[in-house]
């Protein structure tokens, strides 16, 4: 291994101005990884060929992959650049912003798209109020286990990168969102309030909008069933339509 | 008309909780946030939240839950919020469970409980090993909620940077800066909440969040809100360490039967399976037989670094222990510690299912944080929807959470901190409820909002505009290490004097500093240098506070002042035991007190004062984890009590 880190990053000074490339050259340390990558370059902020330039801009917060702050584009493919270490990543490495979203500066975006969507299908459990009420309703440990893995998303938006539909001029929600969905419909509370979370799920940008191309699943750094989810949140929808018409 | 917007700064549990709480006793919200509140550093606790459910069986009860952590916490946690918090926490789990947290659960559908730290109760409930990271989602969803019906507003990617305070000193609003456009605005309401966390950052590479800069703290503290205890600091025993931060392995780990150990022979450089267990040495569970691997926090951080330093048993001679959890099968593992040892793997490279992981102790926490009082009923427990719990020194401005220093006392025990912030959070929000109820103060000025919003314009504008030799991140990783170095496992009076003077050094070099970037858009450099200049601020505080208190509580630990108890083999009838006790009960005179920082302006440093303990409810004792002082403290006390009733 040489002991330098060469990477490629795909810059942009502010939300309006034209992406452009710099290259940098870091010392390596052991067990480095894209986050201590660009830690070194703000704190020797010179490109390769030793011009100041300004330090990169980028997100981060837990740095343990759990907040889902710190998703960029690393060598093509999207990911969170604290799991991204350099030992195991080809040279130079090149870094981009997500491109589904708008870039706000260098490699940092505004997903705040996803967040209104979680809002839209109402990603929550209706409570009569945050007074003591007791226990919650008992529940199987098997559906626990179901139930934490959707938990798990940290609204990171690597299925929507990834996504074939999912586009920067359409309201797709997403896979994630959908996934939300699927697991307050699973929640013996969230499950009383199915009939308008479904009816979100279907309104415009919703479910139908998904094209089955499976890419999702594959980028989803936590392993969450979304396709599954998907399947399953449609079969919710045919069942409530008949039973629906029943009722009527 | 009176004003009824309150102004939430952060976003984690506790600034969520009250939040929440705050909308449904019909205020409006507005929040504030570095980070999509999704992301604040709440997802990083691994391990649980305590409270006494006592669902197995063992005769667990809120008291005991509050013994453990006013005795966790040497005695330095005022009692009356910490019994209210341990006498609620049994219901504010079963609220979260009700919110839909994805706690574990028992073969008959119950919630499940683990043993954590400090305990000898099962008392721990988790959700996976990703807790705080689900408890937090499942409030994230109930603001969520609030937000879709329009009483919530989120301000995400702005930092608060000063509080507006009116002629009479009481908080009327906020000015908080967009972290993308760079400009400032002025926020009016009728009461600021600072759940802004822990300020971590100080100490370099932590286990905490590349957000913890600790800088609305600070921007508080400048302003006259007193920071209590800020010498008291936590290292957590079991730190991974990382290039770019120290990872930590929760204390499940622990509490799920992982074993510490070192080879028992100095040098001993063979690889760990090759180790008979005749020559490994598990010291801390034949230090401490009674507690074993789960002694407290500090305790554990401390034998692990002695192990290391002073008797030279590292691994390789490294600064770095095992913690083994190889004897347990691979199913138990993936089922109760899954995600944490997922953890390691991912930034290790190795399986420590299969390989005992390498961890040493790392800087984790703040028991210290701005100083918020309270007001107690005639039983000594928190008065309910008083005005004045969780309210700071000043008027209208209120602290919760990790930026608190409430609960926790010098030392604080796993898995309490989420219930902590829940707890405050929720308390909170009936403060301000109240506060909104028959508050006569009338609501900013718009040229006060004006005029104060233009003076952190300013003040950033000539931040943004320095251009000098230094470089910000370089000073900000030397004063980390300096912190690491000096003032955090074990303290020496000569050395805290040193770094004194190292601390004000970096100051003179921030000055010189400079902005790096001269964009107007995202820029993240000029903005760390307000971030350092807060960093460097409350550094002095916890250096100052840490030099003053000469005694070992807690987490602080200063050896020369220390007063060890006489080994576990020393008969009850050893004058040592008298010796120690008296020794004990001096010090307790002269240190079991609150540190209040106030900062002088015209000396930019702390004026260290302090404040007494409340302990209405129970006495001090010597914290022992052995289980043998236990009947030599009982016969002490009747000899001490009879020699006070003859004189």
């Amino acid at each position: 291994m040489s002991n330098t880190v060469e990477v490629r990053i795909k810059r942009q000074d502010s939300p309006q101005a034209p992406a452009y490339w710099a290259e940098f050259s870091v010392p390596y340390e052991e067990d480095m990884n894209v986050i201590s990558v660009l830690q070194a370059i703000r704190r020797n902020p010179k490109d390769k060929s030793g011009k100041s330039v300004a330090p990169v801009t980028w997100e981060s917060s837990c740095l343990e992959e759990v907040c889902g702050a710190c998703t960029m584009v690393i060598n093509g493919k999207v990911r969170q650049a604290c799991t991204a270490l350099v030992k195991s990543l080809e040279q130079p490495i090149q870094l981009e912003p997500m491109s589904k979203f708008p870039v706000q500066r260098d490699l940092r975006v505004n997903r705040q798209r996803i967040f209104d969507n979680l809002k839209k299908v109402n990603a929550w459990v209706e409570v009569d109020g945050y007074h003591d009420l007791g226990p919650g309703p008992r529940q199987n440990p098997d559906d626990q286990t179901t139930t934490y893995k959707y938990s798990e998303c940290m609204s990171c938006g690597c299925c929507m990168e990834v996504c074939p539909q999912f586009s920067k001029v359409n309201d797709f929600v997403g896979a994630a969102v959908l996934a939300q969905a699927r697991l307050f419909n699973m929640h013996p509370t969230g499950a009383m309030q199915m009939g308008p979370r479904l009816d979100a799920v279907t309104a415009d940008g919703g479910i139908q909008d998904c094209g089955l191309a499976q890419q999702c699943v594959k980028a989803c750094p936590k392993n969450i069933p979304l396709v599954e989810a998907i399947g399953q949140l449609q079969r919710d929808i045919t069942l409530d339509r008949v039973l629906g018409a029943f009722r009527r | 008309m009176s004003e009824k917007r309150v102004l939430i700064v952060g976003g984690g549990l506790a600034g969520l909780s009250a939040a929440m709480k705050a909308c449904e006793l019909g205020l409006e919200v507005d929040i504030f946030s570095m980070v999509h509140v999704k992301r604040s550093h709440s997802v990083c606790a691994q391990g649980g939240i305590n409270g006494a459910v006592n669902t197995k069986g063992e005769g667990d009860s809120p008291y005991i839950h509050f013994v453990d952590t006013v005795k966790g916490g040497d005695f330095l946690g005022d009692q009356p919020p910490i019994l209210s918090m341990c006498e609620a926490a049994p219901a504010v789990i079963n609220m979260m469970d009700r919110l839909g947290v994805t706690f574990n659960r028992t073969p008959e559908g119950l919630l499940d409980f683990r043993r954590f730290g400090g305990t000898l109760h099962h008392r721990t409930a988790f959700a996976g090993a990703s807790t705080g990271q689900q408890l937090l989602y499942s409030l994230d969803e109930q603001v969520r909620r609030w937000e879709a019906q329009g009483v919530v507003r989120k301000f995400e990617n702005w930092e608060f940077t000063r509080l507006i305070l009116n002629e009479e000193g009481k908080a009327v609003g906020i000015v908080a800066q967009d972290l993308t456009t760079m400009e400032f605005k002025s926020f009016p309401g009728l009461a600021v909440v600072l759940a802004t966390g822990g300020p971590g950052l100080i100490f370099g590479k932590t286990t905490n969040s590349t957000i913890n800069f600790g800088s609305a703290t600070a921007a508080a503290y400048k302003q006259g809100v007193w920071y209590g205890n800020p010498e008291m600091v936590q290292i957590h025993p079991t730190g991974i360490p990382g290039s770019d931060k120290l990872r930590l392995i929760s204390e499940s780990a622990r509490g799920e039967g992982g074993r510490i150990w070192v080879p028992r022979k100095k040098g001993d450089n063979r690889a760990w399976n090759e180790i008979p267990t005749e020559d490994r040495y598990y010291f801390l569970e034949e230090r401490y037989p009674l507690y074993g691997n789960l002694v407290p926090r500090d305790i554990a951080s401390r034998e692990i670094a002695e192990i290391c330093t002073k008797e030279g048993l590292g691994i390789g001679g490294r600064n770095a222990v095992y913690l083994d959890l190889t004897h347990k099968s691979e199913e138990y593992l993936l089922k109760k510690l899954g995600a944490i040892l997922d953890i390691y793997e991912k930034f290790r490279g190795v399986d420590p299912k299969k390989v005992p992981m390498e961890i040493y102790p790392a800087y984790h926490y703040s028991m210290g944080g701005l100083y918020a009082g309270y007001e107690t009923d005639e039983t000594g427990r928190l008065l309910k929807n008083s005005p004045k719990n969780q309210e700071t020194n000043i008027p209208g401005v209120y602290a919760v959470g990790e930026a608190d220093y409430q609960y926790h006392g010098a030392n604080r025990l796993g898995a309490n901190s989420l219930m902590s912030c829940i707890f405050a959070g929720l308390v909170v929000g009936e403060s301000v409820a109240a506060l909104a109820k028959n508050s006569k103060t009338a609501p900013a000025a718009s040229s006060l909002l004006e005029s104060e919003r233009k003076l952190e314009e300013e003040s950033y504008r000539k931040l943004a505009a320095q251009d000098g030799p230094e470089n910000p991140y370089v000073i900000h990783k030397e004063l980390g290490e300096a912190m690491s170095t000096y003032c955090l496992i074990v303290r020496r009076n000569d050395e805290l004097k040193m770094l004194q003077g190292m601390v004000d050094g970096y100051a003179e070099r921030l000055k010189k500093a400079s902005s790096l970037d001269k964009s107007g858009s995202g820029n993240m450099s000029a903005v760390f240098l307000r971030q350092l200049d807060g960093m460097i601020t409350l550094a002095k505080a916890i250096v100052d506070a840490a030099l003053l208190r000469d005694e070992c509580r807690g987490a602080h630990s200063k050896p020369e002042f220390d007063n060890p108890a006489p080994s576990m083999e020393t008969p009850i009838t050893d004058p040592a035991w008298t010796a120690y006790y008296e020794k004990f009960l001096a010090q307790s005179q002269t240190w079991l007190k609150t540190t209040i920082a106030k900062y002088d302006p015209s000396k930019s440093r702390p004026v260290i004062d302090y404040k007494p303990v409340d302990m209405r409810h129970l006495s001090p004792e010597p914290r022992d984890y052995t289980g043998v002082g236990k009947k030599a403290w009982k016969k002490f006390l009747e000899t001490h009590h009879a020699n006070q009733a003859k004189a």
